[in-house]
């Protein structure tokens, strides 16, 4: 106890130097928490993005692409499901329900998916959570349009406002699908899944802007109007994936099985979990690059801390004298400097906690709205005290070092001190 | 003086000490202090005097002999013992620099009783330590009052010098060391200075090992001890 005063008060004295080293401390244990807070939300985010789907089935290509472009729409899919086989498993018995999904128009930035009104009952994200409309109503009529959240938000549509989507990504003022506009006839509540960055229409729709367009381009010369169109058969050739639920969960190897022996086309049906799966192995090597740049940046605040203890040491030599005159043990010099060096750890440690809930709260509404990651403001998890305990612990090993010194310097001089 | 037992209260024997095993610095066969006595001791430099007093203060332990202090064997004990013993039994005075910065002017005289209960209790006999820290700081013309809010550092040397001479003797210690205190002060400043400690140290009873080489000052004490010049400690 009266080491911790003597050491509180000798710190405070030195208050500056001490700032700055509980400062970089705390910096680094921001970054260190940061890293892993992100890492965590992103993967709680990711993996509650798809809940409630039993197979994701695509053509042919790796199960993490599928993922990517079907949920995430990351990506693009090299090529689409025929509407002959979509409708030929979507009939096997084992299947519940099937919601197809068809990519590759925009609007202003934002994904255009093309699906069926059985997606805002079926899609399901987080602990099993449907979508909830903030605002209007499922698409009905061929040029209705529901849009996520975030749309709403960063363009400020409201129920009614007319929209033109756009071919493919980015494309000049002649790939806009302007003879047919879009009316917003309902807006979703915020979900932090890719569904808040995409308008939805209904798959008739995308046929329609289409019924004029091959490979990509409009025919020259055979322009058909909004209103003609309706009167033309709108079912699709193609979609480009779609997901499936099944009656039975344990279906779900057989039907797999099932679609990735189908002979007519060459599909590939995913297990979402599974698929995550392997993302996770595919960036477990950056997050683990990551974790490792944090944690060598924690070590260089420490070895901040463990030079300005290092240079206090001789100007301090004093203080050591005086306590060991009035009747300090070599070791309470010893505990004197090692507890200082603990304190200055689990003082930055708490400021770097602070800074972290200062940041999250200050950049959860950017982060949910750039990336569609939803950072919580929860106490810290079991992992992150076990850090923050890993750095106390390692401030207070560092100390030793000082102090160690200190310990044998107060033994060799006594009470002589040659400044 | 009388001596208020029949044994001294500290009493070296044989005593010899060298840093690092190399030539000794010290060599001292007889060395007695009686409780309360006020011993002067001189010698050129390089005697060994702050050796002495580290031996004195259960710091250091000779290589040789053996200093009994309160009729206990400073080299029986251990070392967190010693310092337990000296926390306990001995005021200290340096030079200079005395005084820990970052405490106030009271918490420096109570730095002196901070390790030891025993003389935290004596120190509170007549009230509280705190107030006895006043008390003392006051009876070596240091008026607490306008000073507290000051920084120690701010002190002048010879203000610093009591505050350590307050420290030395909160708690009523049975022997203070000081190593040449007054080396920084002027003339006038230093007979100052030895009176008000020597008036103290009589007022606790506290024996006074004086370690000077100011001669002028050897007229305020009870008895002088010359140590020799270390060419005549190398040749012993």
């Amino acid at each position: 106890m009266r080491t911790l005063v003597l050491a509180v008060k000798s710190m405070r004295m030195r208050r500056f130097a001490v700032a700055l080293t509980v400062l970089t401390i705390a910096l680094s244990v921001l970054l260190l928490l940061g890293v892993e807070r992100l890492r965590r939300e992103a993967r709680s985010s990711f993996a509650s993005t798809v809940s409630g789907t039993d197979l994701i089935v695509g053509a042919r290509s790796g199960p993490v692409n599928l993922l990517l472009y079907a949920v995430f729409h990351v990506g693009d899919a090299t090529s689409n499901v025929s509407w002959q086989s979509y409708r030929e498993i979507a009939a096997l018995p084992e299947v519940a329900w099937t919601v197809p999904i068809s990519l590759g128009d925009s609007h202003r930035g934002f994904r255009v998916m093309g699906t069926s009104a059985d997606f805002f009952t079926r899609y399901r994200y987080g602990d099993g959570h449907a979508l909830g409309f903030a605002d209007g109503k499922p698409f009905d009529d061929l040029y209705d349009a529901v849009i996520g959240a975030r749309v709403a938000d960063k363009l400020h549509y409201r129920l009614g406002q007319r929209i033109v989507l756009a071919h493919g990504f980015g494309g000049g003022p002649q790939m806009l699908h302007a003879d047919k506009p879009f009316r917003v006839v309902g807006i979703l509540a915020p979900t932090g899944t890719p569904v808040d960055a995409t308008v939805m229409v209904s798959l008739a729709g995308i046929e329609a802007i289409h019924v004029d367009w091959r490979s990509g381009m409009r025919l020259p010369g055979m322009e058909i109007g909004a209103a003609q169109a309706r009167a033309m058969d709108l079912t699709p050739t193609s979609v480009t994936a779609f997901l499936v639920g099944l009656k039975s969960r344990l279906a779900a190897f057989a039907v797999q099985r099932a679609v990735n022996d189908y002979a007519a086309e060459p599909l590939l049906a995913i297990l979402p979990g599974v698929a995550l799966g392997q993302l996770w192995g595919l960036v477990g090597t950056a997050e683990n690059a990551l974790r490792a740049v944090s944690a060598m940046v924690v070590l260089a605040g420490l070895c901040g801390m463990l030079t300005a203890l290092l240079t206090m040491l001789d100007q301090r030599r004093r203080e050591m004298a005086i306590l060991r005159a009035v009747g300090a043990s070599a070791r309470t010099v010893f505990a004197l400097l090692a507890l200082e060096a603990g304190l200055l750890a689990a003082a930055g440690a708490a400021l770097g906690v602070v800074l972290l809930y200062a940041a999250l709260a200050a950049l959860r509404g950017f982060v949910a709205g750039r990336y569609g990651i939803l950072l919580t403001l929860g106490p810290p998890s079991g992992e992150e005290c076990l850090l923050l305990a890993a750095v106390v612990l390692l401030g207070l090993l560092a100390g030793c070092i000082p102090a160690w010194i200190a310990y044998r310097r107060s033994l060799a001089d006594g009470l002589q001190v040659r400044l | 003086m009388i001596p208020w037992g029949l044994t001294p209260l500290l009493s070296c024997r044989d005593l010899r000490f060298a840093w690092d095993g190399r030539r000794d610095v010290l060599v001292l066969p007889h060395f007695d202090v009686a409780r309360g006595e006020r011993v002067f001791v001189c010698g050129p430099s390089g005697s060994g005097k702050s050796t002495l007093l580290g031996l004195l203060a259960g710091v250091g332990v000779p290589r040789e002999g053996r200093v009994v202090l309160l009729d206990t064997v400073l080299s029986g004990l251990s070392s967190a013992q010693r310092d337990r013993f000296r926390a306990d039994h001995v005021g200290y005075v340096f030079q200079q620099f005395n005084l820990l910065p970052y405490l106030g002017l009271v918490d420096n005289v109570l730095l002196g009783c901070a390790f030891s209960a025993r003389r935290t209790a004596c120190a509170a006999l007549h009230g509280t330590p705190r107030a006895e820290a006043e008390r003392l700081l006051a009876a070596l013309g240091l008026d607490a009052a306008p000073l507290r809010r000051r920084s120690v550092a701010a002190l002048s040397v010879g203000q610093q010098q009591r505050v350590a001479a307050a420290r030395a003797l909160i708690g009523s210690p049975e022997l203070v060391l000081a190593d040449e205190p007054t080396s920084a002060l002027d003339a006038e400043a230093r007979d100052a200075f030895v009176a008000l400690l020597l008036a103290e140290c009589r007022r606790n009873g506290s024996a006074v090992v004086f370690v000077s080489h100011d001669l002028a000052l050897a007229r305020h004490f009870d008895r002088i001890v010359r140590l020799p010049a270390p060419a005549r400690a190398e040749a012993a």
